[in-house]
């Protein structure tokens, strides 16, 4: 066990893992994030919770994640790059392992210019993949970056993303290797629509053998309507949304219960793509529907380990 | 070389306020590649200075002259002369040169004519790219040829972001490429792909602005206090 968390130990026991997002509020007011893990304890493994995600100022990560372990709910704190240069990045994960935070997401983030901040002067000191090797050196080696020694190390399950999705394609499972060899123990991928191309890029993953050195959780995303589902296609870089599926929505007389439907029959198909250990259910602004969700997918109650 | 772009008249003109003998200087080097700053742009920035100054009670005597770099002191000193009695310098360098001109002419006030932008190159006519971003440690060699510092917007090392979609960046699909992409297809033809598969390791970022402001010595090509005498005692 590299951490003991609740997520590495379901995954190390060979369980269909199921995490899902909590999306921290654009104020200070702690109860939104409290009333979502109260709501959705027990429905997932561990719960992540974003670092401003799409560039717009919200609560934080790590104070996401501290409110979450008040509620006696694991959270998957997520860390980008883009807002802080290694030595805040570093401060904050010796931080979040003091407070019991037990899994981290090394992202790259998304550009300023996509949020409410457009001006921001940004970081990106290091990228994710160099983000997963400067963690695994502070865990495995007790060492920061810059060689110094620590004397405790965080203990974290490391996790990242990635997007099977975008392109140049042929280098997808590439950088997916990449971050395997650079520490990642988990993966959390893009919400999956086009299910023929990620099946092409885990044929990739496997003849790799990367699938038997990381445990891959394949995202999803419940739509609740068809705008969503065509904002997603043409405004999300890195996103591919199949017409079959904006068609169903179009025709559906009940959007949300269609979107669920969907999500469910992705998570079923999931279930038996080779190589995916879980999924990762982003209910963006949706957290609502989250445990009906997972219960339609027989993945309730989730194991106990 | 460096791309620059002319400020806003409105911009200038509210920038000179207040001074009365005003002289617009060019300069033939990057700036003049890029049609920002050379002898051509310099006339018509006079000729609109002045044409304002008649609008307003003629309240700016308005000279022009055109260097050969402005970020040379050698060159800028020979325009002494028209320098003189001037109380403002419109510069139309890039902000190197406009910097080398107020510490040339450290008793007049230069005021800068334009928007210094980046490194760059023309990829077309009448459109300039960058292409570096000046780190103090190259690593072209390792991206086929392609500055990732520079020109992927978010200055990864390690292969394209998530938002690359069909070799655009996702942060302006229109008019910009996704570094990563176009590094995966130069090393491809290069037959270098392999290199994608390396971790390139935390940058260190001290050789870039973060290391403080730059500066390079030449140790054998400085002039003794001799050398220096002599070539002081020439101009």
């Amino acid at each position: 066990m590299k951490a003991g968390s609740n997520l590495e130990k379901v995954l190390e026991a060979g369980h269909f893992a199921v995490t899902a997002e909590i999306g921290p509020p654009k104020s200070a007011n702690p109860e939104v994030v409290r009333h979502h893990a109260r709501m959705l304890k027990g429905y997932a493994d561990a719960f992540n919770l974003t670092d401003n995600q799409t560039a717009i100022v919200r609560l934080s990560s790590l104070a996401s994640a501290v409110i979450c372990l008040q509620e006696g709910v694991e959270p998957v704190m997520q860390m980008t790059c883009r807002d802080k240069n290694r030595i805040a990045l570093q401060s904050d994960l010796l931080g979040a392992s003091a407070l019991g935070i037990k899994n981290v997401l090394c992202l790259t983030g998304d550009h300023q210019t996509f949020g409410n901040e457009k001006g921001a002067k940004n970081v990106y000191d290091i990228d994710s993949i160099q983000e997963l090797l400067i963690f695994r050196k502070m865990r495995d080696e007790k060492r920061i970056c810059g060689g110094e020694e620590l004397e405790e190390a965080p203990k974290v399950f490391l996790g990242a993303a990635e997007n099977p999705f975008a392109d140049p394609f042929e280098f997808r499972v590439i950088r997916l290797a990449k971050k395997v060899n650079a520490g990642a123990d988990f993966i959390q991928t893009q919400a999956i629509y086009d299910m023929e191309r990620f099946e092409k890029w885990m044929e990739g993953v496997r003849e790799r053998g990367l699938d038997k050195r990381v445990h891959i959780l394949a995202g999803v995303i419940p739509l609740k309507s068809v705008g969503a589902a065509r904002y997603m296609k043409n405004k999300v870089s890195g996103m591919i949304v199949p017409d079959s599926i904006i068609d169903r929505m179009k025709r559906a007389k009940d959007p949300k219960a269609e979107g669920v439907k969907i999500c469910i029959e992705q998570i079923e198909y999931l279930k038996t793509v080779k190589g995916v250990h879980g999924v990762h259910i982003m209910a963006i602004a949706w957290e609502e529907i989250v445990p009906e969700i997972v219960r339609q997918a027989g993945l309730y109650p989730r194991p106990t380990v | 070389m460096i791309i620059a772009e002319q400020k806003p008249l409105k911009e200038i003109i509210r920038n000179l306020e207040g001074h009365k003998k005003i002289l617009v200087a060019g300069c033939r080097s990057c700036v003049a590649i890029c049609l920002a700053g050379g002898e051509k742009e310099v006339g018509i920035v006079a000729e609109s200075l002045k044409l304002y100054s008649d609008m307003h009670g003629r309240i700016w005597e308005v000279d022009e002259i055109t260097v050969e770099r402005q970020c040379e002191k050698e060159w800028v000193k020979e325009i002494k002369k028209i320098v003189l009695g001037k109380d403002a310098i419109l510069s139309m360098a890039c902000g190197v040169g406009a910097q080398v001109m107020q510490e040339t002419y450290p008793d007049i006030r230069v005021v800068p004519g334009l928007n210094t932008s980046n490194m760059g190159a023309p990829e077309e006519q009448g459109v300039w790219r960058e292409k570096c971003a000046g780190c103090g440690d190259c690593v072209l060699h390792l991206t086929g040829g392609i500055c990732p510092i520079a020109r992927c917007s978010k200055s990864l090392l390690n292969g394209p972001c998530g938002g690359s979609q069909n070799g655009r960046c996702e942060v302006n699909p229109e008019t910009t490429p996704c570094a990563w992409d176009q590094i995966y297809h130069s090393l491809k033809k290069l037959g270098k792909l392999e290199l994608m598969e390396e971790i390139i390791p935390p940058k260190n970022w001290i050789t870039s602005h973060s290391g403080g402001p730059r500066r390079i010595v030449k140790q054998e090509a400085i002039l003794t206090s001799e050398e220096k005498a002599v070539k002081g005692g020439m101009e």
